[in-house]
């Protein structure tokens, strides 16, 4: 593996890092399965990708995108806690639906956004190479994220949420209002999954309805390599870990695609990537399994 | 130990001395599917011709995305940090995924239907940076011409594509204003994936006298269910690629994407002699073929006129 492709591996990690933060959100303290992300994902590179081509500053193209990802995830919230809509079938319903207003937020299913100027650009001016500086930029992003949302989970409002999400009766008995916490959770979660879209549009120079397929399944294999890898009860730890694993993933993938010495094919790609995953999945579960044996 | 080192040092010298006249040429695509995968072989097949053979002075790697987009965009970063000669992305998120990685090496896009919405090129004539290539843009006009002479009493023609799919949303405008100067009307028949192409195919049965699928990955790869549904109803099946044909449907005029491979080949060598890839204009794939298939016009109840069989290139029994 090259420099270059280790450093796009790691960058591209960090912008699904910002996924796997949402799936944690939902899937972790929400206890809510959120099909979601697979439409939200591509709504924000879609906004995004309107937004730079219509020469709009490149943050604020995030923030909107950001925002039409929450609203992806009011809306599902609204299905579930309004009208009781099982929570998978809810989110499903809004990703599917998510595919039709992508088409119509871009008026077309492959929108360019080379040759604009993105987050990144000013910083390529740093005197660093361009492989080095969109993984720094990334980074720093990330960390700030990271540490708002290990912030925000340790307030009071946090607290309830991650009661609703835990035990939603014994919740509800002590006055919280379950209902709003997965409004705001599900919100949340989902800007974030928007602003990955966004990045990833401006660091992959195109939006494009696919790009949502699997995001959920990305998000997920992130968050449990993460936790296999830092077990801990700590708020803080337990988001970085989130990043970390979704970094992880994309080396695997990165592997799996230079791994032409195994007499690999091209087309094995995607058993080799779930196999490198199950790995991490399974090996500290041996672990743990001897120990016990024992 | 010292040994192993001079044998490590001997062997990077002979390497670095073997690499000084192959060329390395790396091969991505979006997904794998028969008219992509022969754009691949035509690539490397173009490149013997021209001298450069595998094994011998050519380094030709290949990495499928696998219709992942994230995927594509690793693949990019890998190839660039490879360092080739030239990078030919096949399909247009491959094609912009490699242009937004690199602003060095040379890239030869191919199997691009509108590379300029697309924002590969800033013209056709003269894409700039460093990036030129082929488009498969189909000659859609010929196509409707070739159903209104296979079916003379076609009326309305039903058009099956993913809306999701940049190139067929070209396709499908360009068709429709080929098909309005001819006196047709167009039925759209979308699929957002493969496993919808045969309630696409039926629900245009009835309003129809023709179907007619573009070059669109989703539909191609699922191509027999929609042959099924013509054969079944005794419509006429045209497709836009000749390779189509030879899996079942009526007709075709136009390349083959193997022979788009090839033309792809050429502009990868005018790259690899030393011109400067911007300055090259992008190139349309170009191919009069006529390829019918006798078996097809028998299960789809057309009577093959003889001024088609007459012209036509290949005739499939």
């Amino acid at each position: 593996m090259s420099a270059i492709a280790f450093w796009g591996a790691v960058e591209l990690g960090l912008v699904y890092g910002f996924v796997a933060l949402g799936v944690f959100l939902a899937f972790r303290i929400l206890d809510f399965p959120d099909l979601t992300v697979d439409g939200s994902f591509p709504l924000g590179a879609a906004v995004a990708a309107v937004a730079l081509t219509a020469g709009w500053n490149p943050w604020l193209a995030c923030f909107i995108a950001a925002l039409g990802g929450a609203a992806c995830g009011l809306v599902t919230a609204f299905l579930n806690v309004r009208f009781g809509i099982l929570n998978l079938l809810a989110s499903i319903l809004t990703m599917i639906a998510l595919f039709s207003v992508n088409l119509r937020i871009m008026g077309r299913p492959n929108m360019a956004v080379l040759n604009r100027d993105t987050v990144i650009t000013p910083f390529y001016d740093l005197g660093l190479p361009d492989h080095l500086v969109r993984p720094l930029v990334l980074a720093v992003l990330i960390i700030i994220a990271v540490l708002l949302l290990a912030r925000f989970l340790g307030s009071d409002f946090g607290l309830a949420m991650r009661a609703a999400g835990a035990n939603p009766r014994m919740a509800r008995a002590n006055g919280v209002d379950v209902g709003r916490q997965i409004y705001v959770g599900m919100g949340l979660s989902n800007a974030l999954t928007g602003l990955a879209g966004a990045l990833f549009a401006q660091v992959s120079g195109f939006a494009d309805v696919t790009s949502g397929v699997g995001t959920i399944v990305v998000g997920l294999a992130s968050v449990i390599v993460g936790e296999t890898l830092f077990r801990s009860r700590a708020m803080l730890i337990a988001l970085a870990a989130c990043v970390i694993g979704s970094v992880i993933y994309r080396i695997a993938v990165q592997l799996a695609l230079s791994a032409d010495l195994l007499y690999l094919k091209p087309s094995d790609l995607n058993l080799v990537t779930a196999v490198l995953v199950a790995l991490a999945l399974i090996l500290p579960r041996l672990r743990a399994g001897r120990r016990v044996a024992r | 130990m010292r040994k192993i080192l001079l044998l490590a040092a001997a062997s990077l010298a002979l390497a670095t001395a073997a690499s000084a006249q192959t060329v390395k040429v790396s091969v991505t695509a979006i997904v794998e599917h028969p008219a992509l995968d022969a754009v691949r072989d035509g690539v490397r097949d173009g490149l013997g011709e021209a001298g450069y053979k595998e094994g011998e002075n050519l380094e030709f790697t290949y990495e499928s995305a696998q219709g992942n987009t994230a995927t594509a965009a690793q693949i990019a970063r890998e190839f660039v940090g490879d360092n080739p000669d030239v990078i030919v992305p096949i399909s247009t998120p491959s094609a912009q995924a490699v242009a937004a990685a690199t602003r060095d090496i040379p890239v030869v896009f191919t199997a691009v239907t509108d590379p300029v919405s697309a924002g590969l090129a800033k013209s056709n004539e003269e894409p700039g940076g460093n990036v030129t290539g082929v488009s498969d843009l189909s000659p859609i006009s010929d196509h409707v011409a070739l159903i209104k002479e296979l079916v003379p009493d076609a009326e309305s023609i039903g058009f099956v594509y993913n809306p999701g799919e940049a190139n067929s949303v070209v396709l499908l405008d360009l068709f429709k204003k080929a098909a309005e100067e001819q006196g047709l009307s167009v039925v759209e028949a979308p699929a957002n994936k493969s496993a919808d192409v045969q309630a696409a195919a039926r629900s245009a049965v009835g309003k129809v006298q023709a179907l007619y699928v573009p070059t669109d990955n989703t539909i191609v790869s699922a191509l027999e269910s929609l042959i099924g549904v013509a054969e079944e109803n005794d419509i006429p099946l045209v497709s836009g690629d000749t390779d189509s044909v030879e899996r079942g449907t009526l007709a075709s005029v136009g390349f083959n994407y193997y022979q788009v491979g090839k033309e792809t080949a050429e502009v990868v060598v005018r790259v690899l002699k030393g011109e400067n890839p911007g300055t090259i204009p992008v190139t349309f794939a170009s191919g009069t073929d006529l390829v019918v298939n006798r078996k097809a016009a028998e299960a789809m109840g057309v009577d093959l006129p003889q001024a088609v069989l007459d012209r036509a290139s290949k005739v499939i029994e």
